[in-house]
């Protein structure tokens, strides 16, 4: 037995052993906290950077957008994450706003729903259940059939806050990915749902909110209502470390408008 | 005890294949120790990570409260509709898979010329290898939408699509269980039963069910264990809504309830996840006590 011990012993060492030597010292940490929405956006520029400037450690903590905003304001991290505009009382306390990115999401329906555009308050009703056939909106007799995301998903967040339909909408389907949506729409033809911007919607047809289709342009430019700023929160009077600064110079940038956008954003940056 | 001492004592010296021996013996302790171990290790894992939030929330709030919203700005964390929807869920496969399944497995038993069951057989076989999300696939592209045209309800993501996805899914374990148990009914029973001027039908239904009785029981409850349990397929059909069940209602299961909102899932929600698991967890202990009961009767039989 303790021969056994001993083998067991040397393996356990020799693994730690490997473990350790695969953790380099990273020299510098930026902290990153909040929007949940964000998930993909941030870990995807800090991948890159990350594989560009070995050395830097990007940490993020998905709390919400309110505890990122928090945090940095309380310098628990460098740079607080936030899913929507800061408020002017969050602003006033010290905290500057950079949006980094825009996030868009399509309204989509089946493609022999003969409903080409919707007003915002139109959609929030046939979301919230106070419409509950095509008919009242300009549709055929059928009766509405809402199909959304699970709960905690960032598309859904931000839909249900643009809309502000937040913890009343009445589904039918709450599925896990948007590519199931787009499925469940395709297949509905009383169905009415929502995915971001960036997935492909082929198989059904997005609207036009008041007039206006979805598009990275019409995102950009404000006039598609549907959207909100990815906005990193920082303290105004206290500057960035070095590090935390060389990455949110970065993340602004054109260099990682291609990344930003192959997260599902639109980025801001020319 | 020292190396030494203990190479002496077990005349490795002299006998190098005991050696050999004793360390297979050893590896093959080892081996069985991982199956025990991942079984702690799991229950230990879900019982420490799943209740606190059952306390947090409290007991009577967690296991009755109609209403489940774990990311609205009042969070509320009751799970009884998905504990109704696995029971009904679970009992309405019964409800149909059983049936088919019984009668399937009598008629292979006893009944199928040999071709038809060669054929049958695997048939059974491919089915019972089919992947869960295949099963899904088909329910949410032919099943969901045909209970919509068929029922004229607005979505056919329901609580019946599920019913009849776990039906299907069920049907080989109910149908090879029963099939081997009947198969082991001695033949002199039915040869009596026969020479007594039973008819054939008569003799199954009377004499060779009867005699296999707790082996059909343990199919039964297999393909409960296993509709209980399933996640996947049903997730694409049942619309995932956490409503209180009803036929023609978007449903959400014990399993689904996990799977669906775990990978967004942080603080309490998460933690309520992990009360749902060891839920459902508390579920199959109990329907594996009902198998075991069941197979040691047998064997006493």
């Amino acid at each position: 037995m303790k021969k056994l011990t001993m083998i067991m012993l040397v393996a356990v060492l020799s693994m730690a052993a490997v473990f350790a030597s695969g953790a380099k010292e990273s020299t510098a940490t930026v902290s990153t906290d909040g929007s949940t929405s964000m998930e993909a956006v941030i870990l995807s520029l800090a991948e890159q950077y990350m594989n560009d400037n070995p050395g830097v450690n990007i940490t993020y903590n998905p709390t919400g957008s309110g505890t990122g905003i928090t945090a940095a304001l309380e310098g628990r991290c460098d740079i607080g994450l936030s899913s929507r505009a800061l408020k002017d009382s969050e602003v006033s306390s010290g905290l500057t706003q950079t949006i980094v990115a825009l996030d868009g999401i399509c309204i989509i329906v089946n493609k022999d729903n003969p409903v080409a555009d919707l007003s915002i308050e139109q959609i929030a009703g046939l979301f919230d259940g106070t419409v509950k056939n095509w008919s009242e909106v300009g549709g055929a007799d059928a009766p509405v059939v809402a199909i959304g995301r699970e709960a905690g998903s960032g598309t859904r967040d931000g839909f249900e806050s643009i809309t502000g339909t937040e913890d009343v909408c009445v589904y039918s389907q709450e599925l896990t990915s948007t590519g199931a949506v787009i499925t469940a729409v395709s297949q509905n033809p009383g169905a009415i749902g929502y995915a971001s911007l960036a997935s492909n919607l082929d198989s059904v047809k997005p609207l036009t909110v008041e007039g206006v289709s979805a598009s990275e342009e019409t995102v950009k430019s404000g006039e598609y209502k549907i959207q909100r700023p990815f906005v990193f929160a920082t303290l105004t009077d206290t500057p960035l470390s070095d590090a935390a600064q060389a990455f949110f110079d970065y993340a602004v940038s054109a260099d990682a408008a291609s990344i930003i956008a192959g997260a599902g954003a639109v980025p801001v940056a020319e | 005890m020292n190396l030494r001492n203990l190479i002496a004592q077990k005349g490795y010296k002299d006998n190098p294949r005991r050696l050999i021996e004793d360390v297979i013996h050893l590896v093959f302790l080892l081996l069985g120790l991982v199956a025990v171990g991942s079984v702690l290790v799991i229950t230990i894992y879900l019982v420490i990570s799943g209740l606190p939030a059952i306390f947090k929330i409290g007991p009577a709030e967690f296991l009755f409260g109609t209403r489940w919203a774990s990311t609205a700005s009042e969070p509320e964390f009751g799970i009884l509709p998905f504990i109704l929807t696995s029971v009904y869920g679970t009992a309405g496969a019964i409800v149909i898979g059983v049936p088919i399944g019984f009668f399937a497995s009598v008629f292979l038993a006893k009944m199928a010329p040999r071709k038809v069951r060669e054929i049958m057989e695997l048939c059974i076989g491919v089915l019972a290898g089919i992947p869960s999300v295949v099963y899904g696939l088909v329910g949410m592209t032919i099943l969901v939408p045909g209970i919509r045209i068929l029922f004229g309800v607005p979505d056919g993501a329901t609580l019946l699509a599920a019913i009849i996805v776990l039906a299907v899914m069920i049907l080989p374990s109910v149908i090879n269980v029963s099939l081997t148990a009947l198969q082991a009914v001695p033949r002199e029973y039915e040869e009596a039963s026969l020479a007594l001027g039973a008819t054939s039908t008569e003799t199954y239904f009377r004499v060779t069910v009867p005699a296999a009785k707790s082996g059909i029981f343990t199919a039964i409850v297999l393909g409960i264990g296993r509709a209980i349990g399933e996640a996947m397929a049903i997730m694409m059909v049942a619309g995932n809504v956490a409503n209180m069940p009803s036929i023609f209602k978007s449903v959400r299961f014990l399993t689904t309830a996990v799977a669906s909102e775990m990978s967004y899932s942080s603080g309490l929600q998460r933690e309520a996840l992990f009360s749902i698991a060891l839920v459902l967890f508390f579920f199959i202990m109990i329907i594996n006590a009902i198998l075991n009961v069941l197979k040691s009767g047998r064997r006493e039989g």
